[in-house]
């Protein structure tokens, strides 16, 4: 049995956000972290490890500087890590980078007892929709938005979320499931993790590596693969100044109401 | 002849995804619907509703008319009762397949977001997540730009295609991105629940709906999970996307929450309305999250928006900033809460909210 988590590096959006002139990301000016749900992924995956002796793959795609994200998920635990990226696969929209990711899976090899785990969404994108593309691509089960998980030999019970209470879903391995942060709290990476992250296998997957895929095609990858296109991208706006009342006292609550009366407010 | 996604005139029609709970359809729907509409009538074609279910009532089906529906397909189905992502997916694809409608629009609830991506997937085409505008016709997405963004929409090219405008925030809240879907249908988007307002119902077009019963074409080996139970909360969950009145707390009530709340609670009581919050005091555990507003939370249209200590990070702006008169009470005079409120006081939230109260109250007694 193995774990595969599917890892997202993400520009930490919680900090001083950059917006070129152009109203696109300026990334380069911003720090880079591990996507939240996805860290709960790969925790997910872990304590499977702890429990059955499984192997955890992690799996990114993005450009080379995210190898250190991967080598910091080696340190927490993972045994090996998949860097996929080329120019190829750049630009690519959610339909795009699941034909990719999901080539790539194949590549690392599904068997009859494994879990594919995703992130329930990147808070760059913020789509969620990967996850289920990808299960898609590999004609899986997917259960989305896992609050709760257990294992139990090929059978996987998930507590699934809905806005007002959840489901419990039992499905069959091999299946991919979504994880929401709220999962459980990610573990640190351990002095002798940091030691060993370094000699663990990390493979790097190109255009190269995955081409004879059928899903990698110039129809199905990149930019030019992406059904959807951004037609323009802009801050979003601020309103006009509204009024400063004056003072914090009975007056100025008196004084806003007459203004609400007057503006058919209340 | 074999489907295929990319021969773009082939595909006609607007359509929305009218999901059902237990039996009853979502609010979600009518809002859908009432947005759907705007764009079939720009485009000049038909309207569809789409609900998948087991013994829906047909009252229920006829309903989505009064919002605009112009037909409604009904897939019924011992299969179809409770959402699987499997079943939902498959009928979903081939009545696509069939029909072959130029927009598909569903709601950005837990469902639709596991269900939109599976069957774009499938179809092969585009889906843009989460949006809280859609065009079709230019002139009104030039009209849109216009009051919501600094682009110089004058002195700026526009491609004067159909293509629908999907308008989605995006890095969290500090980007908003317009995405088009050219060479794919149908183009596909998710739409977040309490954006788009619901329309009037009209008696009339209900009676006029269309009500078609789709041949469904399902059996168990189709579903590959089991669903073992569907638990509710449960309390009785703030219905905030509904209210005309919200009066949210934010971190500012933690020297006292308890009484911070009561606060918020009492000035909702004299202006009729209910209780949100900011994701800083649902993290606290101070109240629970179904009353949270933001980004992560629910989007509000309240026609009175109080946010009692609140900073007005931009993730809590999102999901109130198109109320209609922002009230905020901060003793921090530069918060950025401000910005955006119509009328801002200066103070503590703990003297200021009961005084309001109060007032509002005496307001209200003198009118009665
Ligand atoms: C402003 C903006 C708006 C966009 N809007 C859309 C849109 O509406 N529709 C659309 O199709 N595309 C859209 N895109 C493109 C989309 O963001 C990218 O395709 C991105 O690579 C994946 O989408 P996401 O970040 O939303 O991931 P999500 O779908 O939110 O990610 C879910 C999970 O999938 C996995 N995952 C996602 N990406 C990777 C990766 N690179 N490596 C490993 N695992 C991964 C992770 O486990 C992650 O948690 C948009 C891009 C921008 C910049
Ligand atoms: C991905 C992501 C998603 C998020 N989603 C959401 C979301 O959906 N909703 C949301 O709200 N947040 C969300 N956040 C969090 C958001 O960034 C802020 O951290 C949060 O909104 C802050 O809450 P606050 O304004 O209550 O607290 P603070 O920012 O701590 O502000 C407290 C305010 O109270 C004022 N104050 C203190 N005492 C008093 C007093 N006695 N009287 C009056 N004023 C007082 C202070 O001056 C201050 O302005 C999200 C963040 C991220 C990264």
């Amino acid at each position: 049995m193995k774990c595969i988590v599917c890892v997202k590096q993400v520009p930490d959006t919680s900090g001083v956000v950059a917006v070129k002139e152009d109203g696109t990301m300026d990334r380069a000016a911003m720090a880079t972290i591990t996507n939240h749900d996805d860290l709960a992924a790969v925790e997910a995956a872990l304590r499977i490890k702890d429990a059955t002796g499984c192997k955890v793959v992690v799996v990114s795609m993005g450009p080379p500087p995210a190898e250190g994200m991967l080598r910091e998920l080696l340190a927490m635990g993972a045994d090996e890590a998949v860097l996929v990226s080329a120019r190829e696969f750049g630009g690519s929209d959610t339909y795009a980078t699941s034909q990719i990711l999901a080539a790539a899976v194949k590549k690392i090899g599904v068997e009859d007892d494994d879990i594919i785990f995703c992130g329930r969404q990147a808070i760059d994108g913020d789509t969620a929709q990967v996850g289920p593309q990808i299960a898609e691509k590999l004609h899986l089960p997917q259960v989305s938005y896992a609050a709760e998980i257990k294992v139990e030999g090929k059978t996987v019970t998930v507590k699934r979320l809905l806005e007002d209470g959840y489901m419990t879903i039992k499905v069959q391995t091999p299946c991919l499931i979504t994880c929401v942060k709220e999962l459980n709290t990610a573990r640190y990476m351990s002095v002798g993790g940091i030691m060993e992250c370094y000699q663990k296998p990390l493979e790097i997957y190109n255009y190269e590596t995955l081409k004879d895929d059928p899903l990698i095609d110039v129809d199905t990858i990149g930019l030019k693969g992406s059904p959807t296109n951004v037609y323009k991208s802009f801050s979003p706006p601020v309103k006009g100044a509204g009024m400063m009342m004056e003072g914090a006292d009975k007056a100025t609550v008196e004084k806003l109401v007459s203004i609400l009366n007057d503006k058919h407010i209340i | 002849m074999a489907f295929n996604s990319s021969d773009t005139a082939a595909f006609k029609g607007v359509w929305v995804f009218c999901e059902q709970r237990e039996g009853v359809i979502m609010s979600t729907s009518y809002q859908l619907l009432s947005e759907g509409r705007k764009l079939a009538n720009d485009l000049g074609v038909e309207l569809c509703g789409v609900v998948l279910g087991k013994d829906i009532k047909e009252d229920y089906l006829k309903a989505l008319g009064g919002y605009g529906a112009d037909k409604v397909y009904y897939c019924n189905h011992e299969l179809l009762d409770v959402y699987t992502t499997d079943a939902y997916t498959k009928v979903i694809c081939d009545l696509v397949e069939d029909k072959k409608p130029e927009i598909f629009l569903i709601g950005a609830t837990n469902i639709g977001r596991d269900l939109g991506p599976r069957c774009a997937a499938r179809l092969h085409t585009g889906l843009t997540a989460d949006c809280t505008h859609l065009d079709v016709d230019v002139e009104k997405y030039k009209a849109f730009l216009k009051t919501t963004s600094t682009i110089d929409v004058d002195n700026t090219k526009f491609e004067d295609t159909k293509n629908l405008k999907m308008t989605r925030p995006a890095f969290g809240g500090h980007l908003m991105a317009t995405i088009v879907c050219p060479d794919y249908r149908p183009q596909m988007s998710t739409v977040r629940p309490g954006v788009m307002q619901t329309a009037p119902y009209n008696e009339e077009t209900a009676a006029k709906t269309v009500l078609e019963r789709v041949d469904v074409k399902l059996d168990a080996s189709d579903i590959h999970v089991d669903l073992v139970e569907i638990k509710k909360s449960a309390k009785k969950l703030v219905d905030l996307v509904g209210a005309d009145v919200v009066v949210s707390v934010g971190r500012g009530i933690s020297s006292d929450p308890k009484r911070g709340i009561e606060i918020a609670e009492e000035l909702a009581n004299v202006l009729g309305g209910v209780v949100g919050a900011s994701r800083a005091v649902v993290d606290a555990g101070l109240i629970a999250a179904d009353h949270q507003v933001g980004q992560t939370g629910k989007t509000v249209h309240a026609k009175i928006y109080v946010a009692l200590g609140i900073s007005g990070a931009i993730q809590h702006l999102a999901g109130m900033q198109d109320s209609e008169c922002i009230i905020a009470v901060n003793k921090n005079g530069s918060a950025p809460i401000f910005d955006v409120a119509t009328y801002g006081i200066t103070g503590d939230l703990f003297k200021v909210g009961p005084m309001l109260t109060e007032a509002i109250a005496k307001y209200k007694a003198s009118k009665a």
